[in-house]
């Protein structure tokens, strides 16, 4: 028996509207069970990726698979599989939270019978209870994100689509949020927009940046560290001779590079200084520094290994797309 | 057509909690109350010729470019303002149903309320005991080139509100839509300059449009097919070009 084909298939997905182009020749997939982060600076085509995915938007070009099924031909199978928590979270404001649920189950086809206990069963999920029959337009945002995931997982579709699921909530709510994802692990396929990243780094098993329309990296967080820098880095404060300095380096690692950090400051060889060393090596060097060092008389005040954050990284792939974007375009002719 | 009566009774729902249902409601109400006070004064001063009932829908325009516009602006325009069409139409609903539903349901509502306007000649009847009251001819012709009418009128609401996505603009757009039909048709059909020998076929699409004219049929008990043909044929345009506009939208979002 063939494998199950992966909950998400995206090959060479373009969007074009009015001349600008979206979404440029995206491509990725997505396996069962795998919660994935989308991120991207603003305008990035996350939001555009995002309902493509769900059938609302039609592609320019390329091709979308959920579940083995195409979307461009088969919308109607793709919607039923789906549960799509839209930007900005746009809810009926004039509705009560059981109604609206009510009302989008029987949309999406959950039996009368079943909708019932499994509408008690998302309310606690996602702490509603207590709002039940509030009318939504007067909740407060936190509860009205809550309302949104609720209905995006009331159906219990085999894939979440979430477009900035915690944005405006407080930490305890994105807490809340994050656990309500997690939990969601292995049974559904999820599929995350996020600006806020420590938040993606925790809930997801693997991440998606793009840029400008296209992927610009990928991997699991860890994956994407040594992608993106390629390097361990450490940073060290030191006093002592320079070229001392380098010779004592040098018996470490070869490879080993010192500059200084951004906030040193030109001091003489008896003054502490900070240095980042960078070397393609991954494995612990520390100890080995801190010895060699000693060994050649420079003193070592502190040293730590640095561990890039998913920030970092974010900001180094987006930069990076930006500086292939500059260098592929035409230079401009000079003007006479 | 599966969840056709799902998004059918959520709509009427909505339109049941919505303030502008009541405003159209009252003014409504209120209107035609104050004509019929006034035919039944008329008709308590001197005898005349018509049938009460006949001269009752001689206003029926001036309420249906208020009420029409004020029950159809927000079904499309505010969805798609708030967000919520994107919501809904990545369900397994297609636009179609969605469109159909918001007609249906303002539709309901336009008829119901037309309908409970039959009240006034039944209280008349009962307090008057005199049954010539109660013409019932023409007040049935009335009503049926109401409903069949209204089907045209609610359309074309509807679409005005599938084109933008503000409320104001669908009600100002379905306003204006609506008296160039009905009171338009009403002042060309009386142009001498549409007889000349070019604009002939024009005069006839004009006669054809003629609001005025097919009331008038109706409440002489003339049912033409003609007429009912106009009006199914539009309606079904309108909302042809509703579902288009809407997934046009959608195309550009």
């Amino acid at each position: 028996m063939s494998a199950p084909p992966p909950a998400i298939e995206v090959s060479r997905l373009v969007k074009t509207y009015g001349g600008t182009t979206a979404v440029n020749d995206i491509s990725f997939s997505v396996a069962r069970g795998e919660i994935v982060g989308f991120l991207g600076p603003n305008g990035a085509g996350k939001s555009t990726t995002m309902r493509i995915l769900t059938g609302y938007l039609p592609a320019t070009s390329g091709s979308v698979h959920l579940c083995g099924l195409p979307v461009a031909t088969r919308p109607d199978e793709v919607k039923r599989r789906i549960g799509y928590l839209p930007e900005n979270n746009p809810l009926p404001e004039d509705m009560r939270v059981s109604e609206y649920l009510y009302f989008r189950g029987r949309l999406k086809e959950v039996s009368r019978r079943q909708l019932g206990p499994r509408i008690d069963e998302v309310l606690e999920i996602c702490d509603l209870k207590r709002v039940r029959h509030r009318i939504i337009g007067q909740l407060s945002k936190g509860y009205r994100q809550r309302v949104g995931i609720a209905e995006a997982i009331l159906a219990e579709p085999p894939v979440i689509i979430m477009d900035e699921p915690t944005i405006g909530l407080d930490p305890h709510q994105i807490l809340i949020v994050r656990d309500l994802i997690a939990s969601l692990r292995g049974r559904m396929t999820v599929i995350i927009s996020s600006h806020i990243l420590p938040e993606i780094e925790v809930t997801c098993d693997r991440v998606l940046i793009i840029n400008q329309g296209r992927v610009v990296a990928q991997g699991t967080p860890a994956e994407l560290r040594r992608e993106i820098f390629g390097q361990s880095s450490y940073v060290l404060e030191v006093a002592g001779e320079p070229a001392a300095l380098a010779a004592a380096l040098a018996t470490v690692d070869p490879g080993l590079r010192a500059a200084p950090t951004e906030e040193a400051t030109a001091a003489g060889p008896e003054e502490f200084r900070r240095l980042r060393l960078t070397t393609a090596r991954a494995d612990e060097l520390g100890d080995g520094i801190v010895a060699a060092l000693a060994a050649a008389g420079c003193r070592v005040r502190a040293i730590g290994r640095e561990h890039p954050s998913l920030e970092d990284v974010f900001l180094a792939a987006t930069r990076r797309s930006w500086d292939t974007v500059q260098a592929a375009a035409p230079r401009p002719t000079p003007v006479p | 057509m599966k969840h056709f009566p799902t998004l059918l009774s959520h709509e009427l729902r909505m339109l049941l909690v919505s303030p502008a249902t009541y405003v159209a409601a009252t003014l409504f109400l209120g209107f035609m109350g104050l004509v019929f006070i006034k035919i039944v004064e008329l008709y308590g001063g001197a005898p005349q010729e018509t049938s009460p009932a006949v001269v009752y829908f001689q206003l029926f325009w001036l309420p249906v470019c208020v009420m029409v516009p004020l029950l159809t602006m927000k079904c499309l325009a505010e969805e798609r303002r708030a967000g919520t069409l994107e919501t809904l139409l990545t369900t397994p609903v297609t636009t179609t149903e969605v469109v159909l539903a918001k007609f249906g349901a303002a539709y309901a509502l336009y008829a119901t309320l037309w309908a409970s306007t039959l009240g006034f000649f039944l209280v008349l009847r009962r307090y008057s005991g005199d049954e010539r009251f109660l013409d019932s001819g023409p007040l049935l012709g009335g009503f049926l080139f109401i409903a069949i009418s209204g089907l045209l009128f609610v359309a074309l609401g509807v679409l005005a509100s599938s084109l933008t996505r503000s409320q104001s603009v669908a009600g100002i757009l379905s306003c204006v839509a609506l008296a160039t039909l009905i009171l338009g048709g009403n002042a060309l059909a009386d142009s001498p300059w549409l007889e000349q020998g070019l604009l002939r076929p024009l005069r006839a699409a004009v006669d054809h449009a003629h609001v005025f004219g097919h009331r008038d049929d109706f409440a002489r008990g003339v049912i033409d097919l003609r007429h009912l043909l106009f009006y199914a044929s539009g309606t079904a345009l309108a909302l042809i070009f509703s579902i288009l506009s809407v997934e046009a939208k959608q195309l550009h979002a």
